[in-house]
């Protein structure tokens, strides 16, 4: 065992990365508080996230961070505090440009539950395009080279309940990244899902997002797939731990 | 200890030379540590000594003797024991980490910022290792495999052990150290 561990000794070569990332930060949140009742769910949260990052948000079960990815990603609006995009807020926008923000600008990978179970693979993935008007044929042949380019050839035809659970969350982050967003969201994408696949998804998700150049707010409580971030914040009792030295990164 | 059983698992698969052996190891059990040479060979010694391999046939090809080495049935039976009998399930747990836990429990100071700081090191590392994983041939990703999983494991323990704070602070201070 110590032959395999000296084997792997931190090594100096820097971790190369497909796309650089632009210190300019893309999205940017201050302040952010979120009540829900007596609870204080957030409690003064700063987040800044650069265009092309992949941010992982960490934390313990009920800290906040499936919150905070909800307010910044202008699903729920914040008590206080400001969320920015490109410098514009938006957490004071009304619903219909929210929904229509989150349409253009975002994209979402949940846990489970997010494709619609009667349509197949193909049509689960051009939903965005769909929804945002381009034509069917268009929207389906994109849909399909998402697909095989996420593994999926072939499957095409195939509803959610014909899927593993990997390929299912792969329909569901070529739903994310089809319509060109400029962030996903992503919460606990591998939550439901064994080592292997989650492994497998991770892969084709962290490369998928750093060739288009997409930022991505990744919440997990697991480290192995934080480790696929470029860094992490924690949430603990609704503030970022250790937020002092966040700017030392 | 492994090493002589990687030495006699490759030499099952088919017989050879001391070189070719040392090829073998490193490509397939040790792609980010060569084995010595010297190691290659008094291991050889000892398990040719102990019957667990014999000389199958000697070489010359310009240059010194070369010895072709093959398993014999003792050292089969050595090797098929080996890999049956399940390792010690020894914890990994790195010792110094386990101090300045239990240290800063003793002594009231506050966890958060220990678990911090080990996590954003050991999140540092599981990085290196998984854009290792991602490029590196199938033996060294699987080595990467293995440390990523031991340094989730350590920090899993810290997590549990943060959040469990009170109830060892409350069980040290009824019990003592002693």
């Amino acid at each position: 065992m110590t032959a395999l561990r000296s084997d792997l000794e931190p090594h100096t070569a820097p971790v190369t990365r497909a796309v650089a990332v632009d210190p300019r930060p893309t999205l940017e949140a201050t302040g952010l508080v979120k009540r829900f009742g007596q609870t204080e769910a957030l409690r003064g949260v700063d987040v800044a996230l650069s265009a092309g990052e992949i941010l992982a948000v960490m934390g313990p079960s009920g800290s906040g961070k499936s919150t905070l990815l909800h307010c910044l990603a202008g699903i729920l609006a914040p008590d206080a505090g400001e969320v920015r995009l490109d410098g514009q807020r938006i957490d004071d926008l009304g619903e219909t440009a929210r929904s229509r923000l989150r349409r253009t600008a975002f994209g979402f990978v949940f846990q489970f539950g997010q494709l619609v179970p009667e349509l197949p693979a193909v049509e689960n993935a051009a939903l965005p395009l769909l929804l945002n008007g381009q034509s069917r044929s268009s929207a389906i042949e994109a849909a399909e080279v998402w697909l095989d380019r996420l593994g999926l050839g072939g499957l095409e035809g195939r509803r959610p309940g014909e899927l593993s659970g990997g390929q299912a969350q792969r329909v569901a982050i070529a739903r994310a990244l089809i319509a060109g967003p400029r962030i996903v969201f992503a919460d606990e994408p591998t939550g439901s899902l064994d080592s292997l696949a989650g492994e497998q998804v991770m892969n084709q998700f962290t490369e998928a997002a750093r060739t288009e150049g997409v930022a991505v707010v990744l919440v997990t409580h697991e480290p192995r797939v934080a480790a696929y971030a470029d860094r992490e914040i924690v949430v603990r009792d609704g503030r970022i731990s250790g937020a002092a030295r966040e700017g030392d990164q | 200890m492994t090493t002589q059983y990687g030495l006699l698992g490759l030499l099952e698969e088919a017989p050879r030379h001391g070189y070719d052996l040392k090829l073998a190891f490193d490509r397939v059990l040790s792609p980010q540590r060569p084995l010595p040479f010297g190691q290659v060979y008094a291991t050889l010694a000892r398990l040719e000594r102990d019957g667990r391999v014999s000389v199958d046939g000697v070489e010359r090809v310009e240059g010194p003797d070369r010895k072709r080495f093959a398993i014999t049935p003792a050292g089969r039976a050595a090797l098929r024991t080996w890999l049956r009998e399940p390792l010690h399930p020894e914890p990994h747990l790195q010792a110094d980490l386990y101090v300045k836990v239990v240290l800063a429990i003793i002594l009231g100071d506050p966890l958060d910022d220990l678990l911090d700081a080990q996590r954003r090191a050991h999140l540092e590392r599981m990085r290196e290792l998984t854009a290792l994983r991602q490029s590196a041939p199938l033996p060294t990703a699987l080595l990467a495999d293995y440390a990523t999983f031991h340094l989730e494991a350590d920090l899993r323990w810290l997590e549990l052990t943060a959040a469990r704070i009170d109830d060892l602070r409350t069980h040290l201070a009824t019990r003592g150290t002693a």
